[in-house]
């Protein structure tokens, strides 16, 4: 047997082998008693990731099945092709994410789940979600693409209301979320309905291959964006990803936030370079437009936000908002012809998506182990951590050094050969390029530097110095599952961004681009751009350098010892108590200021005054309120019409069963009046 | 293989050597325009070594981070120096001086002192740390797109490929994509070394200092490395921008003659340009922290109007 013929078989025994831990899974989570519930359902959903992220490592890698077909006759009265389980390249590489990220939630949440999250619903609601979304990518019709959309979206709203009886915020929360993600999905089926209806057929390949006039193209480009968008959390309907994660149970969060927003991305990635392949420029233009601006104010609200894991759901839609960015500025490139540098800017989008993916799954995790420690997740009321729960705080490190971008990091690796890409766009013939790459280009370098302020205030104020409240400082280390899950993050993190090379090229594959290779071992060597990245050599650089530094700094401190002082430089005072460090909202106060137009924050200083001498102050409370622009202005008043709509409805229906037969009486003499006018 | 470690190694022991010299410069400079004495130009590196020889304090509680951010940032600056082209243009072949490295490393430098800042738990260590990350945010743009604006001639991001074309072809010193982007850079360098207008490195009043603040708690060795670390991000971009500016005496191999003469050559340049500054910062004083980025703006158009002129001129 060849290896060839094995990899056949590979992806169709996966996709069947991830069905059957599924089910399994859901089984275990109704009848087995609640006490092993979380070992067995959390490693059955577990197994389960680890077959989707086997299955579609070989689907990107060229394997091919021959698919599984689903044997349900759905009464449709479109033309309707049967339904198929088939991964393409693109498809694996996205099952292979959602899997690896539902593998490291799942083991997280055997430590984690506890109450509700812990609950038969609880744990079905999690295994039908994880299945949906491994699904989704493995599509290979309309039909099924939109069944595995609504398992997933099923699923996540189910595990979303877990704590709904106990937090009041839960369920508006839910109903944001419910009301999107339906919202998206009424989207998505007109736009696969008005495509299936020009090309007579449901199936990717026959939608690919079909000839649509322009402005029907128009149409599904537009509506199907609004409904990928809406997933991917893009502006301006980022609105349920800030209300959403951090309301769901943490492992919860972070399969949403890191592969789930990841199907909106497929979704557009599948659009615009398989189905709709030849769209006008200005759809690149668009991208381009939404995916700045979503990770300018997405970031921008991270920065200012001390919600630990609000913080982390904004900077979401910042990483969505690049990747969105990039696919974007790769489409605009193949519509000026220039191919081999678009090729570079569509591979610096999947790097970014997989290396999203890694950190922002040890983000939430870690975000979870802090919540779990302490019952907070308002950085304001943490600190002094890294002493407590040195694995945790080691993890959600490495996390944070990938989120912001700095080496030797997956992200690293992606914002490099993004930058990589603009810089090598030949604009000297087009204006339009010569415009719309410089802005690009300011608009990613403030995002990078927003982002390092962002990660830095949320690891240095949550984890080091001293901590704030009696919650942080009998804060306790994870559990063995938690830990695992964290550190397996972490090494992923910097893993993927020690061999770029290997990784970018089987990233190109999976869009069949060219000029990406392998160079010095694993390096990333990028022939378009005639750029290299060899961050193994970097590290032994650094490594060359640092150990003598080190060494040294031995010797040294040999000779002249640490000291332990109880006030290193108080001159003679005490030391002042943790109150008085600087704390989330005050580290972000310079921005609030200089951004105070985009950000809009409240502020409000109440004081009380002695009672004796109004003069002088007893107590003062400053609280900071960071509103969101678009939904003051875009929702508020979308609501608001919407109300009063049913106002007027109600004006009309009031119950009243003699005006309801008024009306059958109005509406019988209107008929009647017609036909005799005939 | 081995005339590029040479070239590396040659250029952290010049950065290293020269930079206290720099600061010593510079510092000089200043007291004798202010009509005072000063302490002379050995008087950094005599600071230096009494740092190196005192022990370090710890209150209770702290973490790691303590001893390690120091030794980290001192680490990025003289990975820096690697990788920057200050006496050769011959680079390391698998890490070529990469624009984008090279700001990622600078990047590491800052996020160690911002932790550093926060690690201390006092209000002065948080309030230098915010500052601090918001001024390296906002610069962050002018940074890329300055360079980018460089780079287009080139074709590459490689620093050292971008010095050795415009060494090549001397013309395009003087035309106005290479003024506007020069003009950004030192704006960038200024921000990035906390110079003035943007930061006072000799202040110590409370409500003004940023890279003082973050400091303000360490002591002894610790501090050493903290003083040696920021000053070599200082030779080093002056290093940078003076190779960009004006890429004269700058070799291109190994071969002893010419690093002789590379290493003179830019020694002579970062001192000058030192001096030049210090000289400069005599008559300027130091902004209010909410306009300064009202100046970083200033200078992202700039960069950002080189960048388009490099498209639509030329």
């Amino acid at each position: 047997m060849t290896p060839l013929a094995l990899a056949f078989n590979l992806v169709d025994a996966g996709l069947l082998a991830q069905l059957l831990l599924g089910a399994l899974a859901v089984v275990a989570a109704v009848t087995v008693p609640a006490r092993l519930r979380n070992v067995l359902s959390g490693s059955l959903i577990s197994v389960a990731g680890v077959a989707a992220a086997v299955t579609g490592t070989a689907a990107l890698l060229g394997a091919v099945g021959t698919g599984l077909r689903i044997p349900v006759a759905l009464p449709l009265a479109a033309p309707f092709e049967p339904l198929l389980l088939a991964p393409d390249r693109l498809g694996g590489l996205f099952m292979a994410l959602a899997g690896a990220v539902v593998a490291l939630a799942a083991l997280f949440g055997i430590g984690y789940a506890h109450g509700p999250a812990a609950s038969r619903t609880g744990w079905t609601a999690f295994a039908v979600f994880a299945l949906g979304m491994q699904l989704v990518p493995a599509a290979a019709d309309a039909i099924t693409f939109l069944l595995a959309w609504e398992l997933m979206a099923g699923g996540s709203t189910v595990l979303l209301l877990a704590d709904h009886a106990s937090r009041g915020q839960v369920r508006r929360a839910t109903i944001w979320y419910a009301v999107m993600t339906h919202l998206s999905f009424l989207f998505l089926l007109a736009g696969f309905g008005v495509l299936a209806a020009a090309t007579g057929g449901t199936s990717w390949a026959t939608m690919a291959g079909g000839a649509v006039a322009a402005p029907v193209a128009t149409l599904a480009f537009v509506l199907l964006l609004a409904g990928l968008a809406t997933k991917a959390g893009l502006l301006p309907v980022h609105v349920w990803l800030p209300r959403a994660h951090p309301e769901a149970p943490s492992h919860m969060s972070a399969a949403m936030s890191a592969a789930m927003v990841k199907m909106g991305v497929y979704g557009v990635l599948l659009l615009t370079l398989r189905l709709l392949p030849d769209g006008p420029r200005w759809w690149a233009i668009v991208l381009i437009a939404l995916g700045a601006g979503s990770a300018l104010y997405g970031i921008l609200q991270a920065s200012v936000q001390a919600d630990l894991k609000k913080l982390l759901a904004y900077s979401t839609t910042e990483n969505v908002g690049l990747i969105t960015t990039a696919i974007g500025v790769g489409l605009l490139l193949r519509s000026s012809s220039q191919f081999a540098v678009a090729g570079v800017a569509l591979v610096a989008a999947l790097l970014l998506a997989v290396s999203h993916a890694a950190f922002k799954s040890v983000l939430f995790l870690g975000a979870g182990s802090v919540l779990h420690a302490t019952g907070e997740r308002d950085l304001d009321l943490l600190g002094g951590l890294a002493a407590r729960m040195p694995w945790t705080s080691v993890s959600f490190g490495v996390g944070a050094l990938g989120a912001a971008a700095l080496p030797v990091t997956s992200g690293f690796v992606a914002e490099w050969a993004l930058l990589q890409s603009l810089i090598h766009v030949d604009a000297r013939a087009d204006r339009l390029l010569a415009i719309v790459i410089p802005i690009t280009m300011g608009v990613v370098a403030l995002t990078v530097g927003l982002g390092l302020l962002t990660f830095v205030k949320a690891y240095g104020i949550g984890f080091l110095a001293r901590p704030r409240t009696p919650a942080a400082a009998g804060a306790h280390e994870a559990g063995p599952a938690m830990r695992a899950a964290l550190v397996l993050g972490a090494v992923l993190v910097v893993g993927l961004g020690l061999v770029p090379g290997p990784l970018s090229q089987a990233l190109a594959g999976a869009i069949s681009a060219g000029g990406v290779s392998t160079t010095g071992g694993a390096g990333l060597l990028l022939e378009a751009a005639d750029a290299v990245l060899n961050p193994v050599a970097l590290t032994l650089l650094t490594l060359a350098i640092l150990v003598p530094l080190v060494a040294l700094n031995g010797v040294l401190a040999r000779r002249h010892p640490r000291r332990d002082v109880e006030l290193a430089w108080g001159c003679g005072g005490e030391r002042t108590s943790p109150r008085m460090e600087y704390n989330a909202t005050s580290y972000s106060e310079p921005l609030v200021r200089v951004f105070r137009s985009s950000l809009q924050a409240r502020q409000l200083v109440d004081v009380v005054h002695h009672e004796d001498a109004p003069l002088l102050v007893e107590q003062m409370t400053f609280t900071q309120e960071t509103g969101d622009v678009i939904e003051d202005r875009l929702y508020l008043p979308a609501t608001r019409w919407a109300g009063r709509l049913g106002d007027l409805a109600r004006t009309v229906q009031n119950g009243s069963i003699h005006r309801y037969v008024g009306f059958s009486f109005a509406a019988l003499v209107l008929v009647l009046v017609l036909v005799a006018l005939r | 293989m081995i005339d590029s470690v040479v070239v590396v190694v040659v250029q952290l022991v010049l950065a290293v050597a020269v930079t206290p010299v720099l600061i010593g410069v510079m510092r000089t400079t200043r007291a004798r325009l202010e009509g005072r004495f000063g302490g002379g130009v050995w008087q950094p590196w005599r600071d230096v070594r009494k740092l190196m020889a005192k022990e370090p304090t710890r209150a209770p509680g702290s973490t790691p981070v303590l001893t390690v951010a120091p030794i980290l940032l001192m680490a990025s600056s003289l990975v820096l120096c690697a990788l920057i082209p200050l006496a050769s243009t011959l680079a390391l072949e698998s890490v070529p001086g990469d624009l984008f490295v090279v700001v990622s490393v600078l990047l590491l430098g800052t996020v160690a002192l911002a932790l550093l800042g926060l690690e201390s738990g006092t209000a002065f260590g948080g309030m230098g740390s915010s500052r601090h990350m918001v001024i390296a945010a906002l610069v962050e743009p002018t940074v890329l797109l300055s360079i980018y604006a460089l780079s287009v001639p080139a074709g590459t991001s490689a620093l050292a490929a971008i010095v050795q074309a415009r060494r090549a072809d001397p013309a395009s010193l003087l035309n106005p994509v290479s003024l506007l982007a020069i003009f950004a850079l030192v704006v960038v360098v200024i921000a990035e070394t906390g110079r003035l207008p943007v930061d006072n490195p000799s202040t110590h009043l409370e409500l003004t200092m940023i890279h003082e603040a973050m400091i303000l708690e360490s002591g002894g060795r610790d501090l050493g490395w903290l003083e040696l670390g920021s000053w070599l991000r200082l030779t080093a971009l002056l290093g940078l921008v003076a190779n960009l500016a004006l890429p004269l005496g700058i070799g291109q191999d190994a071969a002893p003659l010419t690093l002789v003469v590379g290493i003179a050559a830019v020694t002579v340049k970062v001192l000058v340009l030192g001096a030049a500054l210090a000289a400069a910062e005599v008559f300027i004083a130091k902004l209010r922290l909410f306009r300064v980025p009202e100046l970083l703006a200033g200078s992202f158009v700039l960069a950002f109007l080189s960048v388009s002129a490099s498209y639509l001129v030329f």
